[in-house]
């Protein structure tokens, strides 16, 4: 590539980058801050002095307590993860590598029922649960889970199909059983693949916010998303560098995950888009 | 030879049900069962204390007149027909740069990522923050540009000869109440689209390199520049990626919740009210399944018409290699 190229591609770059990040930047500035340097004009980019009290603030805070609402949220997100993997792998294996009547008639709906987004579905999901006393409790945001993620056992089922046949015909003969060959074998093999979902699966049971909205009624079982809307809409919006200390302390675990495991992210994402 | 036979099907027809039994038992408690719920609530008059009581197509005739729910309705059509075009272009541009050889891609590829990890409940406050009239970021940098054009158009206005209150209005040109102003505040959620793309920028980038090399070589033999590439052979072999970007995109944008609800509420007035906040205001709010339900059938037709649409037209424009 000329250099004149190259410049150009890295003004762009550049350019983006800034715009990608300041907002980041902006938080964490302001979240560093008094209110009163926070509405100061012209804005300040290094807060001085530099007000790390606002954190101890927002943990302390009566109305905001972070570290019930992270355990909340870190045993839904567990949970998710575990019972997405699990379930959906099962499933997929089945679809992908046993032969029953019915499989294609099955993993039709598992595509069709990928378009079917989670509102159309609350109003009877919500009369469900009530009529299992689980309103109120953490157990709708989970237990489904349990049952398959239409998307997830599409992904996995077109990985399985790329596993040779002689493998599971080979444990069959040694008398493995399905479960068998699922739990040894498959489990196994497919680890990337499996880390994959389990991390699709907590990303999005971590940020979920209209699930815990529609479910949770007591404070004390609220998950950080919906206990930073609460916490915002109590405050009365004013005070953004305490919500913006309540934002920075949100979004870190997240971030964290996002960089010890950076390569299965970025090759899950790219698989998602093309199979 | 043939009982034998029929048994062992028998046997791995029952073992491949079994281990397909969260599916099968999930799809009947979660999906089914909901579904056929949700038609039935959609008939009938129910606040979840009283039992259901059947209504007919009332629900449906009083969406129709509904102007709240033509609003909402409005409101996501536009939403999704501004914000998807120039996100999947954008997308397409920045996975096209992410994709030239440098040094720094990967510093600049998890830049551009990174806001797609923070939950929408924080994009949110942050951008509300941003957006923020009289001590936001945004107003403070437009404040400036504003000023000198407003300056330059009043001069050009004086030069022409008009009222003098234009001029006056021309040379105090403020930055736009950006939450307080029905169309500003659409606007700002539009423009806070571009910054939630980096999914879709991956999977652009994705496709970009599942792109034959000697397809480009044999463009540049033929003489073809660096314009005539991109829209004769990255645009065509990336179209099934475009195709499939858009129908997520379709079906996301019906599913808009988390940062209006946070950031305006569904204001000022009702500007920014989409199509599913409405939905949980009826179900949540008031209490109302009946109409919530009816609205959640209309929005799976919605769904499945405008996905349809992209499948038929897509012969035309999508290119299978």
């Amino acid at each position: 590539m000329k250099l004149r190229h190259r410049l150009l591609v890295h003004f762009c770059l550049l350019l983006a980058a800034v715009a990608y990040l300041g907002p980041f930047l902006w938080m964490i500035s302001t979240s560093l801050k008094k209110e009163s340097q926070a509405v100061q004009m012209p804005p300040q980019w290094i807060p001085h002095p530099l007000q790390l009290h606002n954190y101890v603030r927002v943990f302390n805070s009566p109305a905001f307590d972070m570290s019930l609402y992270a355990r909340n949220t870190l045993i839904i997100a567990l949970l998710v993860t575990l019972g997405s993997v699990l379930s959906s792998s099962l499933v997929a294996y089945s679809l992908a590598k046993m032969q029953w009547r019915g499989r294609n008639v099955i993993f039709g709906i598992v595509l069709a029922s990928m378009m079917i987004p989670f509102p159309v579905l609350m109003v009877p999901l919500y009369r469900i649960f009530r009529e299992f006393g689980w309103i109120g409790t953490n157990l709708p945001l989970w237990v489904p889970a349990f049952f398959g993620a239409p998307f997830f056992i599409f992904l996995l089922r077109q990985f399985y199909l790329t596993i040779p046949k002689e493998l599971s015909e080979a444990a069959i003969m040694d008398g493995c059983t399905h479960f068998g060959i699922w739990w040894r074998i498959m489990l196994p093999l497919t680890r990337p693949a499996l880390a994959v979902v389990g991390l699709f699966s907590f990303m999005a049971a971590w940020n979920n916010f209209l699930g815990p909205l529609v479910y949770l009624t007591h404070q004390s079982t609220f998950t950080l998303p919906l206990a930073l809307q609460f916490y915002q809409s109590r405050s009365g919006g004013t005070t953004y560098n305490l919500l913006m200390a309540a934002s920075v302390i949100v979004i870190t675990p997240i971030l964290i995950l996002f960089f010890l495991a950076q390569k299965t992210f970025v090759r899950g994402i790219a698989t998602t888009g093309l199979k | 030879m043939k009982p034998r036979k029929a048994r062992i099907n028998w046997r791995s027809q029952l073992m491949g049900m079994l281990l397909a039994g969260p599916y099968l038992l999930g799809l009947l408690v979660f999906l089914l069962l909901p579904l056929a719920m949700s038609l039935y609530y959609s008939f009938c008059s129910y606040n979840m204390l009283q039992p259901p009581l059947w209504v007919g197509w009332m629900n449906y005739r009083h969406l129709l007149h509904d102007h709240v729910f033509w609003r909402s309705l409005v409101n996501t059509l536009i939403y999704a027909a501004i914000s998807l075009p120039f996100t999947l272009s954008l997308s397409v541009l920045l996975a096209v740069l992410l994709n030239t050889p440098l040094k720094s891609q990967a510093i600049y590829r998890t830049i551009i990522f990174l806001p797609c990890l923070v939950p929408l409940v924080a994009t949110a406050l942050i951008w509300q923050w941003l957006f923020n009239s009289d001590v936001g970021l945004i107003d403070y940098a437009l404040r400036g540009p504003l000023h000198l054009v407003g300056g330059a158009l009043a001069w050009l206005a004086r030069l022409f000869g008009a009222l003098p209150s234009t001029v006056v209005t021309l040379q105090n040109l403020q930055p736009p109440v950006w939450l307080g102003e029905p169309r500003w505040a659409m606007a700002a959620l539009i423009l806070m689209s571009f910054w939630g793309i980096g999914q879709t920028v991956v999977i652009f980038l994705a496709g970009l390199q599942d792109i034959p090399k000697d397809l480009y070589e044999a463009a540049e033999m033929d003489g073809i520049g660096a314009a005539g590439r991109f829209f004769h052979v990255t645009l065509p072999m990336l179209s099934p990626v475009i195709f499939f970007n858009l129908i997520m995109g379709i079906i996301g944008s019906w599913q808009i919740f988390d940062v209006p609800y946070v950031m305006t509420n569904g204001g000022p007035g009702r500007s920014t009210t989409f199509y599913t906040m409405y939905l949980f205001d009826n179900a949540f709010t008031n209490l109302r399944m009946g109409p919530a339900s009816a609205m959640a059938w209309i929005q799976l037709f919605i769904i499945l018409f405008f996905t349809a649409i992209s499948f038929m037209t897509a012969k035309k424009w999508v290119h299978y290699a």
